[in-house]
């Protein structure tokens, strides 16, 4: 198994901070926009972008809700593994609400069909976006893209993106793994 | 990653302490789910459901419908009390019958312990037991630990007294071995004529002072007197027994400390329980009619996933 380097902590950083400031530039003060983190992995992102928006660049009152897909997925009982549920924390409505979905890396676009249909129950958004560190192209099953993306990468179907984050993994890195 | 033990929940002395710590998270979950304003996943769509009841049930039934309907899963309901079984039709030929209509999964109340066991070595189906006569009642036992773990944090080391008729409940014997098995204590208390002469062979203290019993315990489970399953007079009149084994506001005050109160319901007010002792801030029955929907969802769910394809 060989593994590269994709991103490393100090590239992340830059990324994380020009995904803010563009998010900045669509939704100005956050009055009407939610941001939800998608189970499991894309919550570090969304509470990583959360912090800078707040802190670096003081939006106040930011809206952050985690979004689990397992029960809305399209592979239960196909799959070999049992999908195992996370926590949806969602304290508000998304009725008539700019909903920006964030997840580190996109694929088939299949989660983002489930977080599609998860997010109804929910409310009506007004509008929803989507915002990922990693796009995988050529391998989407779905006609699903990405409105802000950190970085695109061609990976063939043997390799796998494997994004780690300092709170879970202790470090901020991206390698493409070769399986 | 982790799935259940078994195929099918015919009772709770089938399953492992990892498969109830498996069932209550997954239960969790759908716990938020009924609670948001859509409270339906799609998890079930290609899975279809028999309930056959051939026995009366109102909220178990109504319970698991629910549970069956928010995830999405088509759903059959029968009933004895219409059916074919009058005409003499046995009760694997009723089953295969259903099942002939690609049936994957039956949810089975009978009158009969262990039907539901008979059941499950003759059909191609997941079983889940709601009730086999004075057997097991697996779901029930689930939603009252995951009431009590709700309530109290944890059900390990809690004590736990079921008081009343435990001679004809399935209630009963199932809360015990859920609640053993999760580490907890449990004491039975009643009539001496609807104690089970070896019940204490199972590992549980028996008392037929319920004073004591409620001076001892964390949380009382109190059970319905059930007269439709008395052949013989088992007390000399319903008001003797109130007067030994009712609780009541009075009584819950006289106490040392503030415990907790269960039912499985139905409640006969006034016999068991008062009403102000069921409508109190101590009873968590209606939460156990909420807590039992997400649990039954959790059931269903996690057996769904062992059906292949």
């Amino acid at each position: 198994m060989s593994q590269k380097v994709l991103l490393n902590a100090k590239a992340i950083n830059i990324i994380l901070h020009r995904l803010a400031c563009q998010l900045i530039e669509g939704h100005h003060d956050f009055s009407n926009t939610v941001l939800i983190g998608l189970q499991p992995r894309g919550v570090f992102l969304a509470s990583r972008l959360a912090k800078i928006l707040s802190e670096d660049y003081k939006i106040k009152d930011i809206k952050l809700g985690l979004l689990d897909i397992t029960f809305f997925r399209d592979d239960f009982r196909r799959s070999d593994k049992p999908l195992e549920a996370n926590a949806t924390k969602i304290n508000f409505l998304v009725e008539d609400k700019n909903v920006v979905f964030i997840d580190d890396v996109l694929y088939t676009g299949r989660s983002i069909r489930a977080a599609l249909t998860a997010i109804q129950s929910f409310g009506r958004p007004k509008e929803i976006e989507l915002l990922t560190l990693i796009d995988r192209r050529f391998s989407r099953h779905l006609p699903i893209q990405p409105n802000y993306r950190g970085r695109q990468v061609d990976v063939i179907n043997n390799e796998k993106v494997k994004v780690n984050w300092m709170e879970q993994d202790g470090e901020d890195s991206v390698y493409l793994i070769e399986k | 990653m982790s799935e259940l033990s078994v195929n099918h929940l015919l009772g709770i002395k089938y399953l492992n302490k990892k498969d109830i710590k498996l069932i209550f998270e997954t239960a969790d979950h759908f716990k938020e789910v009924i609670n948001r304003p859509i409270k339906k996943v799609p998890s079930l769509r290609d899975i279809t459901i028999a309930n056959l009841f051939f026995e009366n049930s109102t909220r178990t039934k109504l319970s698991f419908e629910l549970a069956e309907k928010r995830l999405s899963a088509d759903v059959l309901n029968f009933s004895s009390a219409q059916s074919s079984v009058k005409k003499g039709e046995t009760l694997i030929d009723t089953v295969n019958n259903i099942l002939s209509m690609k049936v994957d999964m039956v949810v089975m109340r009978h009158p009969n312990p262990g039907a539901g066991v008979f059941l499950s070595k003759h059909v191609k189906a997941s079983i889940i037991n709601a009730g086999d006569g004075a057997h097991e009642h697996p779901t029930q036992a689930l939603l009252d630990s995951y009431s009590i773990r709700e309530k109290l944090g944890e059900v390990k080391g809690k004590k736990i007294v079921i008081v009343g008729d435990i001679l004809h409940s399935r209630v009963a014997l199932s809360n015990i071995f859920a609640l053993q098995l999760q580490g907890a204590e449990v004491m039975v208390c009643g009539p001496k004529t609807l104690l089970p002469k070896y019940i204490g062979k199972l590992g549980v203290k028996v008392e037929t002072d319920l004073r004591k019993a409620l001076n001892w315990c964390d949380v009382a489970n109190m059970l319905r007197v059930q007269n439709e399953r008395m052949d013989i007079s088992y007390f000399p009149s319903t008001r003797e027994y109130t007067q030994q084994f009712g609780v009541t506001k009075a009584l819950l005050n006289s106490l040392d400390k503030k415990i907790t109160i269960m039912h499985p319901g139905p409640i006969n007010r006034g016999v068991e329980i008062t009403s102000d002792v069921a409508d109190s801030d101590q009873a968590i029955i209606l939460d156990q009619v909420q807590n039992g929907v997400a649990v039954r969802m959790a059931v269903i769910y996690l057996l769904a996933s062992k059906i292949k394809q």
